[in-house]
């Protein structure tokens, strides 16, 4: 790793700035876990790193009933699932947050470092589709908001321009009757990269699917929102058919490739299994909100 | 070639000012600059642990720590772990059950059981296992060292009542 220069900015404009200076090859340091890790490999080439976690916007946790919960771009995980407003009402944020790396990294890595990174496997993101969060942006040009399965283009490629960061991420208000739930396969119990990750959420109206949302990790080139799944069951009754009817979709809607964590054949079958399990979860979370 | 930064922060307890490149790791700057070489390089990105410290209160690998990013915040390596009144609780234990063998990752096994006990008194197996993930060791098989936990676990509840 060369000589870089350091760079700890304590505003949005003074960060801003600092982008718009060096492009490329500022480095956005938030808890490191990525980019260390690529600078050191040559995998990335920085003149400066900037340091972002001093900047307010980005470093906070706001939960508000009517607009939802926003989680600064660079807040570490463990701060997140530790957040009482987080316990109490997104449970499925906590299903991403505490199987990010190991305990080590969750006391540094960042869900929006996770969104940044977009890796294929990404834990947080399929959690963050499902949920329907959005991506707050800054440029120079000012501020810009997206949905997030619009934020990965594919491996370690996304949105942000050269002069751009992520500043916040925005969950929706918790409404009654809804629940999400990410889970993984992974070949051991903890600590590794997702051979298939799915994020869902449902929304129940008496016994009814009123929305479900089904997002899919690990079987394309980023995370992906599969809307079709969701679309197929609204207003049906919850039982197990139903169920079944999005985890086939779900299936159908996979393109994996085969590669040392699994088959295309083994991911596709994972990906029917997880649905599955992830959707009876979040039903059950559904039923337990009031 | 630009300059040295010069960072302040507390280790162990205690004020320390030290210069290093930004691009150092703390790793980098505890045992080459500061001369604390209780934590281990493994593997340098993250996965083993051997670079344990508290940061703030909570576990990070050292080497995925910029030694600038620490001006003003307080560390706790291995070496403020025992008192100089004798070992931990913890130490003992790992002592006691053979817990390590040849020993390079347990500075970063002990400061990671340090935090666990710290805010689970009483974990169980799976907890152990699921908080200490993020540190390997190539020698023990990993028994002795839950074991070890949850000898530690009793030992810091008996020294309480």
């Amino acid at each position: 790793m060369k000589w870089v220069d350091y760079a700890q900015p304590s505003t949005l404009d003074d960060a801003l700035n600092l982008l718009k200076k060096h492009g490329d090859k500022a480095g956005l340091l938030a808890g490191g876990t990525d980019l260390l890790v690529l600078l050191r490999a040559n995998a990335k080439a920085s003149d400066v790193i900037v340091d972002i976690k001093s900047v307010p916007e980005l470093n906070q946790i706001k939960f508000d009933n009517n607009s939802g919960l926003t989680i600064g771009a660079s807040v570490p995980c463990h701060e997140i699932y530790n957040d009482s407003n987080v316990k109490k009402y997104y449970p499925g944020i906590i299903d991403s947050a505490s199987i990010i790396g190991g305990t080590q990294i969750q006391g540094r890595a960042s869900l929006g470092g996770n969104l940044c990174n977009s890796a294929p496997s990404a834990d947080a993101v399929p959690g963050m589709i499902a949920m329907g969060v959005t991506c707050k942006i800054a440029g120079s040009n000012g501020h810009r908001e997206i949905p997030v399965e619009e934020f990965c283009l594919a491996p370690r490629k996304n949105v942000l321009k050269s002069d751009e960061l992520l500043v916040s991420l925005n969950y929706p208000a918790p409404k009654p009757n809804t629940g999400a739930r990410y889970i993984r396969f992974i070949p051991r119990n903890e600590m590794d990269i997702a051979v298939v990750g799915v994020g869902v959420y449902v929304e129940l109206d008496n016994n009814k699917f009123k929305d479900v949302r089904i997002s899919l990790a690990s079987v394309a080139p980023k995370p992906i929102f599969v809307k079709e799944a969701g679309d197929a069951v609204i207003g049906k009754d919850v039982n197990e058919d139903s169920i079944n009817i999005v985890a086939q979709k779900a299936k159908e809607a996979a393109t994996p490739i085969t590669d040392m964590r699994g088959t295309i054949e083994f991911r596709k079958h994972l990906c029917e299994v997880l649905t599955r399990r992830a959707l009876i979860t979040a039903i059950e979370r559904a039923k337990e909100t009031i | 070639m630009n300059a040295k930064v010069h960072v302040q922060t507390k280790i162990n307890g205690e004020q320390v000012d030290f210069l290093c490149e930004p691009r150092q790791s703390l790793l980098e700057c505890l045992r080459d600059i500061i001369g604390l070489t209780g934590s281990k390089e493994g593997c340098n990105d993250g996965n083993c642990g051997a670079c344990t410290v508290l940061f703030d209160g909570r576990i990070v690998t050292s080497c995925l720590v910029l030694g600038v990013e620490v001006q003003g915040k307080e560390i706790t390596t291995i070496e403020g772990i025992a008192s100089p009144e004798g070992l931990h609780p913890i130490q003992e234990a790992f002592l006691e059950n053979a817990a390590l063998q040849c020993g390079i990752c347990t500075p970063g096994f002990i400061v990671a059981t340090k935090a666990l006990l710290d805010h689970n008194p009483n974990p169980s197996e799976y907890q152990i296992r699921f908080w200490l993930a993020n540190n390997l060791c190539r020698c023990t098989g990993y028994d002795k060292i839950v074991l070890a936990v949850q000898d530690a676990a009793g030992r810091l509840a008996a020294s309480k009542n």
